[in-house]
């Protein structure tokens, strides 16, 4: 591959954002031009730029074009003239725009992070999994996470770079306190798109209390998906799993969703009742219980 | 994107000749936003996707035209289209797609 799109490939792989711009029709009037139809310029986030679409001006122009469309990460059609100006459509050029690749963070090496990580990947998620205890938070365990660390997740969210942004999720799988309380005291600093807890209710009221007394305000808490996922009955890791990211979708493209935080009543239901005899079959509100 | 970029350098290192085809409008419903794309392998072989399912069939034949003469170009699949009835996208849109040789 040459050119422009040995540029975009490269960038692909170091999961660095960029912006490409190629000719897709040209005016009869046109027909001059000093590059034919096909021709590329691609413009990286420093504003370093490679290709030519034929004309200084026209390259500067779409410069400034391929910045904002990275910035907004939209492409689309721009119709210009040769040299690149408004309101003349002598010229169509296409623009991609490509970001870096999403991140997951995923606190808590258990049994529903690895499907978890699994459900994450096909979404296209750079995923990171990471847990204080060394003898779970292997690679051998979750062979699919992009990296598995061993450290404490509020360290090791101090220490993130880039920080983390709106199209970023986190997932606080830990079901424990001591280290639920401090990462989500961090996590909730951040600009993260969508935070995540599991537990069960009851957990998660007295998570809410904990970290109002950490001193988190009460907007901030609400950012907090907890319990984690929509009420779609998941009950097998798997299953979870697709309940949580069908939440960070939603969350993403701001449409409502029976989110189990927003719902009261149980988590899991036991199969064969309908929804009259709820109260019959609600499950054991305990922590020692893997209730969500 | 980076999947398709991976099998493009393939092919070419392979010293095969590729056509790349994106989705550059939509009009109504369609099934894949633009920047949607799929390359094709003068082998025959196929990767990516520009709709549901639909119009890959005829693009492919667009795409074996583009590795011919080696010229890019536009098409439009859709309801409005003359061939709607052969390769026209179900759910009722337009799709634009540019094809072009990869070198």
């Amino acid at each position: 591959m040459q050119g422009v799109l040995a540029a975009a490939y490269d960038c692909l792989r170091r999961d660095e954002a960029f912006a490409f711009a190629t000719i897709i029709a040209m005016r009869d009037n046109a027909a001059a031009h000093a590059v034919p139809v096909g021709s590329k310029i691609l413009v990286k986030a420093d504003g370093s730029a490679i290709g030519d679409l034929g004309s200084p001006e026209l390259n500067a122009a779409a410069a400034t074009r391929l910045l904002h469309a990275l910035n907004e990460s939209r492409g689309g059609l721009w119709h210009c003239g040769v040299d690149g100006e408004a309101q003349r459509d002598d010229l169509t050029i296409y623009i991609d725009a490509f970001t870096r690749r999403p991140r997951m963070i995923i606190f808590g090496a258990v049994d529903f992070t690895r499907a978890l990580v699994r459900v994450a990947k096909t979404l296209g998620y750079h995923v990171s999994v990471c847990d204080a205890r060394g003898a779970f938070a292997t690679a051998e365990r979750f062979p699919e996470a992009d990296d598995v660390i061993v450290d404490w997740p509020h360290r090791f969210l101090r220490g993130l770079t880039p920080r983390l942004g709106p199209s970023d999720a986190v997932c606080v799988l830990t079901h424990d306190e001591k280290f639920d309380i401090p990462a989500l005291v961090e996590v909730l600093r951040t600009d993260a798109g969508y935070i995540g807890a599991m537990g069960s209710r009851r957990t998660n009221e007295k998570r809410r209390a904990r970290l109002e007394a950490e001193g988190v305000g009460a907007d901030q808490i609400d950012r907090l998906m907890a319990p984690i996922g929509i009420d779609i009955g998941a009950r097998s890791p798997e299953e979870t799993a697709i309940a949580i990211c069908a939440e960070i979708i939603a969350t993403r493209s701001a449409t409502p969703v029976p989110s189990l935080r927003d719902s009261s009543g149980p988590i899991h239901r036991v199969a064969g009742h309908e929804d009259g005899d709820l109260t019959q079959c609600r499950v054991e509100d305990d922590d020692s219980s893997n209730a969500r | 994107m980076l999947d398709l970029l991976d099998e493009i350098e393939r092919w070419l290192t392979e010293g095969h000749r590729v056509a790349l085809a994106r989705v550059i409008d939509v009009q109504g419903s369609s099934p894949r936003d633009p920047g949607a794309a799929m390359a094709v392998c003068e082998t025959g072989e196929v990767r990516g996707s520009v709709a549901g399912g639909c119009v890959e069939g005829a693009l492919v034949s667009e795409a074996l035209k583009v590795l011919e003469t080696g010229a890019a170009r536009l098409c439009t699949f859709g309801y409005s289209d003359d061939e709607a009835f052969a390769v026209g996208l179900t759910c009722g849109g337009t799709i634009k797609i540019f094809l072009e040789l990869v070198s």
